[in-house]
């Protein structure tokens, strides 16, 4: 089912928690919102599961009107972050809340329920805690019997608000492989809420880097990383080197100095350039070249090095993270030599 | 430790255990011959029994009065909630004389119930009604802070599920307090029992019609029926020891399994 | 070196087919929006009906009452309610209820802080059976209470002819009447204080004695600082039970008017004697009582909370 959301602004009080978001999630993909807290993200699935409502805007479903129904209307299958399970029934009856909920008119009978139910069960896993109580089951466990149960009314669409994020990271990793997993099983259009860029870009078909009630950018995991729209979208995904410079005359400039990077017809303005880490190449200092730098700390037991190299001098000092050669020699004090090989540049908002 | 041992055996314990030993001084048939003399079966059919029924009556008001005081927002609720304490702070001696003059023929309600053949004051209706009134904190204060701590996200996982309004406040909300509705009830029942200064103004006292038991266990004092009096009461304090102990396991079991969530 | 074109901001902006409608019929389902509720909220007709049910119980059933106890007291004219309070028997009976009072906040402030701390900070056996001990006056008819004292120190009691025999009086005089209001208001105070200082622990008090102030110091310096507030909310409705008590004291005093009737007993006595307006202007006072202890709790629960 293709799900819509047009122009979708949402406040509370003087807070824009969402501002004039437009967003189109094609059937069958497994979308994430990505975003740090106060971005937006949790209130735009709230939006869509029908659970809160635009102040603006229009949700729709498959091109109707979904606002005008309730959540129970909407057949959406939504998985909270702290499970939301009914403390007081059995797994089994948890999973079969939203079948016995149907009208009696469209409601299955016992037997067929209890089929579905299993069914369901199975497909987590799990059917062998079909009598136990949600107190009795660990983090990890209560999670899929809240996606069990959230599947058994056969939604349209699944929303999932960080759905890992209070697990322990070896289960949460575990988990996330399985929802992956199940996603290629089902095909139903999925939503999940994340703040964790690893989650987002491993599970997900396509990424939404939202900030402050706006979406930063759209794309698959690969086009996130490797072709950040934003400052926000290249600093929040991966690692990033963040160098303030002012572009002028088709030069680029730190604390003063040209540092031999190409501005590609960018008209003269106060910038911010960023790099990757492993995208910026450390030589020992030559007196022609121009971004210079002093070795503070050297750690890192990875395929590199990791260096921490003090820029500029006067007033203040940029400390940037590189990566560098393990084969060269390195010592703290040494004077380096850092010339940016893949970069980008965004000018600074006003 | 030997000091607040030492004081509450003099206080509390010493008191109570001569309930016992002068009880004992009777034989097993003069025991019996006591408590189940007309006049004392009536008084504990009728405190019982008229305990029980307020404190029902305490649940279903009750919850009426914690539902709108925690999920709605509407002018002039904090003075709801104030006066849900009233019965609770007021002396039992002025409640018992306001109530007999509301409720008797000449009173403000009761004056309108007369023309309808109602009599309250001086009948165990009035009893009843005083009952009513003594209870009502207990219930309300006891299920509160439950209501209020219910997580809003299982409601609206019933919600997105499917599930009606009333299925959801049916299957999800009130199961939740069950365990707070049982422990405002039983100590709703448990006051009621024991109760005296708010019932005999309005009682009427006539025995076997509407005497209740403490009123009996004072008029067989006054009489110097020692034992008698020992008797009816011994009665009534194991009852109310039996209510004081399940008031406990019910507040155990309600933390065992509702619990606070996350 | 390589770099990429110039980065801007943009957002999604596929132009969906539904923005051909018209103004209107934006504004329609605009207004819908607006009116929607969230998934929690009751139908309008069921919330108006239980405020209004909820509101018209109370107001029915306890407000009118409350309302009624001071339309009563001046039913006579301000004159005679002024007359009331100031009769003799009156003013005795006031002065006994203080005294009575005060013994019990005192006595149960000193030994229910005292316990609260013992039970708190330290394991014990019979740790359980001393809590239901302290709850259990609560929980037993103050008609019982009362009589428990008669068997002990009545005339036929245990102490009795003890007691004759050394000129003593204790029931149906101010010793008796002391005695069994400490026993009914003897929980107030201990059952707010334990869970606060089981809360807070004994980390403070550890470190305090570590620094070298004595047991007694570290008690006054640090214990009963850390619990001022509850200890005041514990002593307000001690007193509050202590002044209002009426079905123990009926059974141990000797209802012997300006003498050994409390303010409960003396407005009995005036309802009894068909002295309406004089009962109810004292048990206004009561009443009054009543509501300040109302207003003090709302205070110090805000306290309390912010601890």
């Amino acid at each position: 089912m293709k799900i819509s959301v047009i122009d979708a602004t949402k406040r509370f009080g003087d807070f824009a928690a969402l501002d004039q978001v437009n967003l189109e999630v094609r059937s069958g993909e497994l979308l994430a919102l990505l975003g740090p807290s106060g971005s937006g993200k949790t209130t735009l699935l709230r939006i869509v599961a029908g659970l809160d409502w635009p102040d603006e805007g229009q949700v729709q479903f498959d091109g109707k009107d979904a606002l005008s129904r309730t959540t129970g209307q909407r057949h959406v299958g939504f998985v909270f972050q702290h499970y939301a399970l009914f403390r007081h029934m059995t797994v089994f009856e948890n999973v079969a809340f939203g079948l016995r909920a149907k009208p009696r008119p469209e409601r299955p009978s016992e037997p067929e329920i209890r089929r579905r139910v299993e069914k369901l069960l199975d497909l987590v896993q799990l059917g062998w805690l079909a009598q136990r109580y949600p107190a009795q089951l660990s983090g990890g466990q209560r999670q899929r019997i809240a996606l069990a149960r959230a599947l058994a009314i056969e939604p349209r669409v699944l929303l999932l608000d960080e759905p890992f994020g209070s697990l322990d990271a070896k289960v949460r990793k575990e988990l996330r492989r399985w929802l992956r997993n199940l996603h290629n099983e089902i095909h139903v259009t999925s939503i999940f809420v994340t703040h964790d860029q690893e989650e987002a870009l491993e599970v997900a078909d396509r990424v939404v880097v939202m900030d402050k009630g706006r979406i930063e950018q759209t794309g698959t995991p690969q086009q996130v990383y490797d072709q950040p729209r934003t400052s926000f979208v290249h600093e929040f995904i991966g690692e990033s080197i963040v160098l303030p410079v002012v572009v002028l005359n088709n030069q680029v400039q730190f604390a003063g100095r040209p540092i031999g990077v190409v501005p590609h017809g960018m008209r003269n303005c106060v910038a911010t350039l960023y790099a990757r880490p492993f995208d910026v190449t450390v030589l020992p200092a030559s007196p022609n070249d121009n971004l210079q730098g002093v070795i503070k700390r050297i750690h890192g037991i990875g395929p590199a090095r990791r260096l921490e190299i003090a820029l500029g001098g006067e007033p203040v000092q940029t400390i940037v993270e590189v990566d560098a050669s393990r084969t060269q020699h390195w010592e703290i004090g040494q004077a380096v030599t850092l010339r940016p090989e893949q970069y980008r540049l965004y000018p600074d908002r006003l | 430790m030997g000091t607040t041992l030492l004081w509450l055996s003099l206080i509390v314990l010493i008191p109570l255990s001569t309930l016992f030993f002068r009880t004992a001084a009777l034989t097993f048939d003069q025991f019996i011959a006591i408590i189940s003399s007309r006049r004392a079966l009536h008084a504990f059919e009728l405190s019982f029994g008229l305990s029980f029924a307020a404190a029902l009556a305490n649940l279903v008001f009750g919850s009426i009065v914690v539902w709108a005081l925690v999920r709605y927002r509407f002018p002039g609720r904090r003075l709801l909630d104030a006066i849900v304490d009233i019965p609770f702070a007021l002396p039992t001696a002025v409640a018992g004389i306001v109530l007999t003059t509301l409720y008797a023929e000449s009173g403000w309600i009761g004056g309108l119930l007369a023309p309808l053949g109602i009599r309250v004051a001086f009948t165990p209706l009035g009893i009843f009604v005083a009952l009513v009134f003594i209870g009502l904190p207990f219930v309300v204060r006891t299920v509160q802070p439950v209501l209020e701590d219910l997580d809003g996200e299982l409601e609206e996982a019933a919600a997105s599920l499917g599930a009606g309004r009333w299925m959801t406040v049916r299957r999800v909300v009130l199961p939740s307090i069950v365990p707070a509705l049982l422990t405002g009830f039983t100590l709703a029942l448990a006051r009621a029992v024991g109760e005296y200064g708010s019932v005999i103004f309005i009682a009427g006292n006539l025995p076997n019609y509407s005497e209740i038991a403490p009123l009996l266990i004072v008029i067989r004092l006054q009489e110097f029926r020692y034992a008698d009096a020992t008797a009816i009461a011994l009665v009534m304090l194991v009852i109310s020891l039996l209510f004081l102990f399940l008031i406990n396991a019910l507040q155990r079991w309600t933390e065992l399994h509702t619990g606070k969530s996350q | 070196m390589s770099a990429l074109p110039v980065a801007e901001l943009m957002q999604e902006s596929a132009l969906p087919d539904a923005l051909n409608e018209s103004v209107a019929a934006r504004a329609a389902i605009h207004a819908q929006v607006l009116r929607r509720a969230d998934a929690r909220a009751d139908p309008p007709w069921v919330k108006w009906l239980v405020i209004a049910l909820a509101a018209g119980f109370l107001g029915l059933f306890i407000g009118l009452p409350l309302i009624c106890v001071f339309i009563q007291a001046f039913a006579k004219g301000a004159a005679a309610y002024i007359a009331a309070l100031a009769d003799p028997d009156t003013l005795s009976a006031i002065r006994l209820t203080l005294i009575v009072a005060a013994i019990s906040v005192i006595a149960n402030s000193v030994f229910g802080v005292i316990g609260a701390w013992a039970i708190a900070k330290f394991e014990f056996r019979g740790k359980h059976l001393l809590i239901t001990l302290i709850e259990l006056p609560f929980s037993i008819s103050p008609v019982i209470a009362g009589l428990v004292f008669v068997l002990l120190f009545g005339l036929q009691g245990y102490l009795g002819p003890w007691l004759v025999a050394h000129g003593i009086k204790v029931i149906f005089a101010l010793p008796g009447l002391a005695l069994v209001t400490i026993f009914v208001t003897f929980p107030f105070v201990v059952r707010e204080l334990i869970p606060l200082m089981r809360q807070q622990g004994t980390e403070e008090e550890e470190a305090a004695l570590s620094l070298g102030a004595s047991g007694l110091g570290t008690f006054f310096r640090v214990t009963l600082p850390n619990v001022k507030w509850a200890l005041l909310y514990g002593i307000l409705l001690c007193n509050a039970r202590a002044m209002g008590e009426f079905g123990a004291v009926s059974v141990v005093s000797g209802h012997v008017r300006g003498d050994t009737n409390t303010i409960p007993l003396h407005v009995e006595a005036l309802y009894d004697g068909y002295q309406f307006a004089a009962a109810f202007a004292v048990a206004s006072l009561l009443a009054l009582l009543a509501l300040v202890t109302l207003i003090f709790k709302v205070v110090l629960e805000g306290r309390l909370e912010q601890e």
